[in-house]
């Protein structure tokens, strides 16, 4: 919008009635004549350098905006305080610049310096404001200092900076199209972000600019059905809405089996009004029963989304629970999508905006479903203080939800409601009661018999609305009808309603030998009238008499040519022109024979009776909850929900997905862990603790990992550390430890993708690129890669399926160092039985070698860092024999290392505090560890078959170092040969006979 | 998504506007106008208004419009929902919504929705982050302000924000560390004519207010969790330890917030605790019709009935009432035929009653719909939902000196 309009607003503004203080305003203050002058004195309280003065001014400013008024004339005088030191002054000029900037496009230039600067400074709060600012301010000139700026955001340390950038990213879109490329780019990489900050934001920026590149969230998939929970909300209901989208283009559908199976829809409903009425209990056993009832498989991945997000039914926005209550609708199979009828009906309560646009959508799926929405029948009673249009919704339901059984209270409900004074929705109630007469056979003689007693309804609008609806009603079985068509024609002398009228002109008509001798008089009576009537009327009276000339010429013959005749001299045509036809039609004349045989066949043919039917009928082609639906038209941006795959999801992208899927189980399971708030049943923790990591667990893994991968892998870790960050504490270096690995782990995969989406021809390629990669972090990686490539050359003859290879592969290939990668925090115990089977099949492989030669020193772990330790470093590794001492201990080899200028003295381990069960069996004292020296000890701990940690102290003559080490499953098994038969033999024993 | 924002008054004045993207024009509220004007009441304009370029989404709070203009495709709760949140905040800064105040403190309102969206996508709703943004005016402060030229907004940078409970400021400090929580539990009945209940749901809140010094991990755990069937959390509350063990596990925001609200289902029928006898009866020959109605309680189990509140919306026949009440006091408007009588307290002894006689047009006939009786009741320390109380409440992390509640129904 340029100036000039905006400048005619405000006086128009100005001009009205509502700006009382106009007058008060001195910044708004002056006539036209003194325009020029007029914001002089805003204009020199910005130039001064007191701030209170400044701030003042602003505030001024910021209120005309809010009213609406023009201030684009300060513009300069605004913008030379965007660097001003004053916090709330700097605040509000960043408000003028982003309502003001478009217009002033080359002033605007003035300040973006001040953003660049910002966008560098060390405060993550200052950055993430600098780039909000800079990309609202739409210039297009900047476009390419805005995308340089969120391509550096969007990899930013801090999240909520990254946060920032997702947000920036439909503004850069919407500013300039052309940049979708890269902006995809970035979006992509947000994607793959971990923090639930992040996700909300980038998957509405995902929606906004390509909602079509559904390939993008495969990877993602199962990181955002995980993260759902802890998203704020609103990032919730965009992604829900957007893995509903999903998920209908990548599963089956669940209902399609189901349908086969059952080939009555009916017994379905029901099969989920009991689940329902069974409670909250039965919906854990509805999903229990599922497996076996059905032959149909779902896929996890469609479980896992249903599963995540049936909580959300529970948050307080009802935005969330409508946007799962649709996904529930459009995604979960039938038996289960009776559990958001509870959390809709509890939306019912809340604000009458709220009420109207869940009622819509309760009335779409209460045709499909009507068995979900049944026990709550009486949640939709209406209540005499409901505006009129939550009535007619909650009307609209009812009629949904009426059956042979319920429908007596619903009917008696109506009785009431036609006693309201509300007359828009007593019509309404009518027109309810006729549905439920056409829906319902066994009732529609009580609601006929019931709206004929209408008719003698003092008010004529009830009278003129339950014509109409009768008239369709005994379009049904006009046979039996006659006295009510009596009846109605007596009617036609009082009522005056012309649609009504109307009606009954057309029944009278329709079905004249019904009442052969009232006809022909309500015709004379209508002619009579006829002058006079509305236009619907007068053709409802040329019908009429067409009608009967055709049955019954001798006695209306006359009254017809005289109809006919006063229709032909009427003022509208459409009424003229109908006389000319049907005269042509019915008059026998000389050339116009061959059509006026058929008059007859023409006029009184049996007409089909009108179906009455929901107008909220096939609105669930939109999905639910969108504002289409609620328009039932197409909005702007309305993204189609797709259908169900056809048959089977084709084959191909299954083929990508499994794959792709299974190489991230394993970091998922993890990822699991990561939010104990939700999906883990050790509630514990809360989402602090999830946030920080545990340097306990974080040992763990390691070892977990190390025990593949070879040793020396964490000193090698930790050199690269030190050039990082020389910090003292052993539990912060090993958390940034954990961190540095991640970066690396994270560069490799990058490489890893980039060659070659997983197919099998590349991977050669791959393999050899990630090893370059990690040679250079360190030598001895290089036997780890060794025997992945190895494993390559020759597949693995063990539980050999053509599948379980393919992924074994794609497996390796791109967590090319599986082990290293150091996933973020597990809790504190894993106890988890996922976790230790996870364990188990990651050192599976490797173990076979070592178990051959125990000692090679597997899997080197970290115990105290040379920082942490001033000089000393200690290591340790499972060697894999039962420790000769006690045989329930496992023997755990030490290494030192001093590093140190002095000689270390009197090593020795003192005052265990382990947990019930374990003990330790100590290593005997190193009396002096020369500098430059390294020792080798070991000791013995019994960790009672249990993966708790065992902590204890590291005692040197000066100090103390408080050290742990936490088991790997693996670590805590030893190996036992056996024949087949012994194998077998012991197989059956366990299973429990 | 929200394109731009309109606060409009029941005279159809826009008195205040605020843009997120490019700026629409404040003409597109012609289609609200209309749309308004087509509709009797307030209440009846449609939520969700199609436009030719832009769709109008609006709500109705405190005798304000808040209009929505949106372009593209958003799911409508995500806005009205998101509108009601402003209207929340607002209460919660200024105390009351209402176009004055609004216009009083105008600025800070413009901070605070500026905060609130970032290029119409919700960027901050959590009071107690905005409070840390932008900090609410106080007399107090304002007159701070004015002496030294201080300022509403926050000089520190609001971490919270960055933190993973994002509903929670940090480094909160209290000498006195107390927390109260208040069920409040309302029932909402349909009685016919004869007295019989045709439907009756309860729904329930629990409001706390925390006031505790750090980061504190509250546990509440409640007598017979059962009865919460169908319950609505605080993001805070940690969802699986309520499925698994019915427990209320939750770091708490500071201040005031409320916690869950619960609805028990109409199916279990409800002893309402009032009754109303009336006795209404017009005659077709003359113009005066007897008028009759008296409150009493019921099933309260020794508790008082307090701010006893009739409303009754009398057909349009009805020109003029003239009534005694036995207590308490009694308006009609002539013009929207509503009665409306505040009762007060009742006391069993002495119930009471309003009586009189209504003058009816003359000539017309008699009405032929009932009007409708609303009445408002409060009981303090009643529990209709047989007695939802909680057994304890365990804290870890911080230390809590006093611990306080006080248990409202009504």
């Amino acid at each position: 919008m340029s100036a000039a309009p905006a400048y005619g607003e405000d006086k128009g503004g100005s001009a009205g009635p509502g700006e009382p203080e106009y007058g008060h305003d001195p910044a708004s203050g002056g006539i036209f004549s003194s325009d020029y002058k007029r914001h002089d004195d805003l204009k020199e309280m910005l130039d001064t350098n007191k701030d209170s003065l400044k701030l003042e001014a602003m505030k001024r400013i910021v209120a005309m905006i809010a009213r609406g008024k023009n201030a684009s004339d300060l513009f300069p005088a605004v913008v030379k305080n965007v660097a001003c030191k004053n916090i709330e002054v700097k605040k509000l000029v960043y408000v003028y610049l982003v309502r003001y900037a478009e217009e002033q496009q080359d002033l605007a230039l003035l300040s973006i310096s001040t953003f660049q600067r910002g966008l560098k400074d060390p405060n993550q709060l200052i950055r993430a404001s600098a780039l909000r600012v800079l990309s609202s301010i739409r210039v297009p000139i900047i476009v390419p200092i805005m995308m340089l700026a969120i391509k550096e955001a969007a990899s930013d340390m801090s999240p909520y900076v990254r946060k920032t950038a997702a947000h920036a990213i439909p503004k850069l879109y919407s500013l300039d199209s052309d940049q979708k490329d890269q902006l995809i780019e970035v979006i992509e990489k947000l994607l793959a972000d971990k923090t639930t900050l992040v996700a909300g934001s980038v998957v509405m920026a995902f929606e906004e600019v390509c909602p079509e590149r559904i390939d993008l969230i495969h990877k993602n998939y199962r990181k955002l059905c995980n993260l759902l929970i802890d998203v704020e909300e609103w990032g919730q209901v965009v992604i829900i809405s957007m893995l509903t989208r999903y998920a209908r283009t990548q599963f089956l559908s669940p209902t399609q089996n189901e349908s086969l199976l059952e080939e009555n829809p009916e017994k379905a409903f029901y099969g989920s009004e009991e689940d329902e009425a069974k409670g909250p209990g039965s919906e854990e056993a509805t999903t229990a029963a599922l497996p076996a009832r059905k032959p149909y498989v779902m896929d996890p991945d469609h479980r896992l989304l249903l599963r995540n997000t049936k909580p959300l039914l529970q948050s307080r926005s009802a935005a969330v629970v409508m946007a799962v209550a649709q996904l529930y609708f459009h995604l979960a199979p039938k038996a289960e999508v009776g559990v958001i009828a509870k959390a809709l009906v509890r939306l019912l309560r809340s604000h009458s905006e709220v009420q109207y646009v869940v009622l819509q959508n309760v009335a779409t799926m209460s045709i499909k479903r009507r068995g979900m929405f049944e026990p709550y029948l009486k949640s939709f009673y209406i209540r005499s203080t409901d505006p009129t249009q939550i009535k007619i919704l909650k009307l609209e339901v009812l009629t949904n939800l009426a059956n042979e059984t319920n429908i007596p209270t619903v009917l008696r409900e109506f009785q009431t409601y036609i006693r309201s004074m509300d007359k828009d929705f007593v019509a309404a109630t009518i027109q309810a009661i006729g549905r439920c007469a056409t829906n319902i056979g066994r009732v529609r003689d009580t609601c006929l018999n019931g709206l004929v007693q209408l008719l003698s309804n003092r008010d004529e609008l009830v009278v003129a609305e339950s014509v109409v609806v009768i008239k369709k009603l005994l379009q049904m079985q006009p046979a039996q009808h006659g006295e009510i068509i009596k009846h109605l024609a007596k009617l036609t002398d009082n009522i005056q309603v012309p649609m009504a009228r109307a009606s009954i002109l057309w029944l009278i008509g329709e079905y004249c030998e019904h009442v052969p001798k009232i006809a022909p008089d309500v015709l004379r009576k209508m002619a009579k009238s006829f002058t006079a009537e509305e236009d619907i009327v007068k053709l409802q009276v040329i019908n009429l008499a067409a009608k009967l000339y055709l049955t019954n010429s001798k006695q209306t013959k006359l009254l017809t040519q005289y109809v006919l005749s006063l229709a032909k001299y009427d003022q509208n045509y459409d009424i003229r022109d109908r006389a000319r036809f049907t005269r042509q039609l019915i008059v026998p004349s000389e050339q116009g024979g061959a059509l006026s045989r058929h008059a007859k066949k023409l006029f009184l043919a049996p007409k089909p009776a009108p179906v009455l039917e929901s107008s909220f009928k096939d609105r669930d082609h939109f999905q639910l909850g969108s504002l289409s639906h609620l328009l039932n038209a197409k909005a702007t941006g309305y993204q189609e929900l797709p259908d169900w795959p056809e048959e089977a999801p084709d084959p191909s992208v299954r083929n990508v997905e499994v794959p792709e899927w299974t190489k991230c189980s394993n970091r998922e399971k993890r990822k699991e862990k990561e939010k104990p708030f939700y999906s883990d049943s050790e509630g514990e923790s809360g989402p602090t603790e999830s946030a920080d990591s545990d340097p306990e667990s974080e040992s763990a893994s390691d070892s977990k990992s190390s025990s593949e991968s070879g040793s020396g892998e964490s000193s090698s870790e930790s050199d690269s550390e030190d050039q990082e960050e020389e910090k003292g504490k052993s539990s912060e270096s090993e958390q940034s430890e954990e961190e540095s690995g991640k970066r690396k782990m994270k560069k490799r995969k990058k490489v890893a993708e980039g060659q070659g989406e997983g197919s099998s021809s590349d991977e050669g390629s791959d393999s050899s690129s990630s090893s370059s990669e990690s040679e250079r972090t360190s030598d001895t990686e290089e036997e780890q890669v060794e025997p992945d490539s190895w494993r390559k050359k020759t597949p693995p003859s063990s539980k050999s399926a053509p599948v379980a290879k393919e992924i074994s592969l794609l497996d390796l290939e791109d967590f090319t160092p599986p082990s290293v990668q150091p996933v973020s925090p597990p809790t504190i115990v894993s106890t988890s039985l996922a976790t230790d089977l996870e364990g188990l099949t990651l050192t599976d492989s490797p173990l076979v070698p070592s178990l051959l030669s125990p000692v090679s020193g597997v899997g080197r772990q970290e115990l105290l860092h040379r920082v942490a330790g001033e000089g000393l470093a200690v290591d340790y590794t499972f060697s894999r024999q039962p420790f000769s001492g006690d045989p329930h201990m496992v023997s755990v080899h030490i290494h030192f290392s001093n590093s140190s200028e002095t000689p270390i003295k009197g090593l020795h381990v003192g005052t265990p505090k382990l947990p019930p069960g374990i003990s330790i069996q100590e290593f005997p004292e190193i009396e002096s560890l020369a500098p430059g020296e390294s020792a080798t000890a070991v000791m013995g701990i019994n960790f009672c078959d249990s993966t708790q940690v065992a902590n204890f102290q590291l005692c040197t003559q000066t100090r103390q170092f408080y050290v742990s080490i936490q088991p790997p499953v693996g670590e805590l098994m030893a190996p036992v040969f056996m024949s087949e038969n012994e194998f077998k033999k012991e197989q059956d024993l366990q299973a429990g006979h | 998504m929200i394109h731009s924002l309109f606060l409009i008054n029941s005279s159809g004045d826009i008195f205040l506007e605020k843009h997120w993207k490019s700026v629409v024009s404040r003409s597109v509220c012609d289609y609200f106008f209309e749309a308004q004007e087509r509709a009797t009441e307030a209440e009846n304009v449609p939520p969700v208004i199609p436009t030719p370029h832009h769709y109008l989404l609006s709500v109705y709070r405190h005798k304000i419009f808040f209009v929505a203009v949106i372009q593209t495709e958003v799911p409508p709760l995500f806005v009205i929902e998101f509108l009601h949140r402003v209207v929340d905040t607002f209460q919660d800064y200024f105390g009351v919504c209402s176009e004055p105040v609004i216009k009083d403190n105008v600025v800070v309102v413009y901070e605070v929705l500026e905060e609130m969206l970032d290029n119409g996508f919700p960027l901050a709703t959590e009071s107690n982050i905005l409070k840390e943004l932008i900090k609410p005016p106080t007399i107090l402060r304002t007159v701070v302000n004015t002496i030294t030229g201080s300022t509403n907004v926050g000089d520190q940078l609001p971490t919270g924000q960055l933190s993973v409970v994002p509903w929670r400021r940090t480094g909160v400090k209290y000498t006195n560390n107390e927390a109260y929580f208040d069920v409040i539990e309302e029932i909402d009945a349909i009685i016919d004519k004869s007295g019989s209940t045709i439907t009756a749901e309860i729904q329930g809140v629990i409001d706390a207010c925390v006031k505790l010094t750090g980061m504190p991990d509250l546990t509440l755990s409640f007598m017979n969790p059962r009865l919460l069937d169908d319950v609505s959390f605080h993001p805070c509350v940690r969802f699986k330890r309520w499925e698994s063990e019915r427990i209320l596990s939750f770091i708490p925001p500071d201040g005031n917030f409320r916690l869950l609200s619960y609805h028990v289902s109409a199916q279990n029928l409800v002893a309402i605790p009032v009754y109303v006898k009336h006795n209404i009866s017009f005659r077709d020959s003359s113009s005066l019709g007897r008028f009759e109605i008296t409150v009493g309680p019921k099933q309260t189990m020794g508790k008082t009935i307090e701010g006893v509140i009739v409303t009754s919306q009398m057909p349009k026949g009805v020109l003029n009432m003239s009534l005694t009440p036995s207590q308490g006091t009694h308006t009609f408007d002539p013009v929207t035929k509503m009665l409306s009588w505040d009762v007060g307290k009742i006391n069993p002894q002495k119930l009471p009653s309003l009586k009189g006689t209504m003058s009816l047009q003359a000539g017309a006939s008699k009405p032929d719909e009932n009007p409708t009786i609303n009445l408002h009741f409060k009981i303090q320390q009643l529990a209709i939902s047989e007695g939802l109380s909680y057994l304890l409440l365990l804290l870890c992390g911080t230390h809590v000196s006093l611990l306080q509640s006080a248990p409202v129904s009504g």
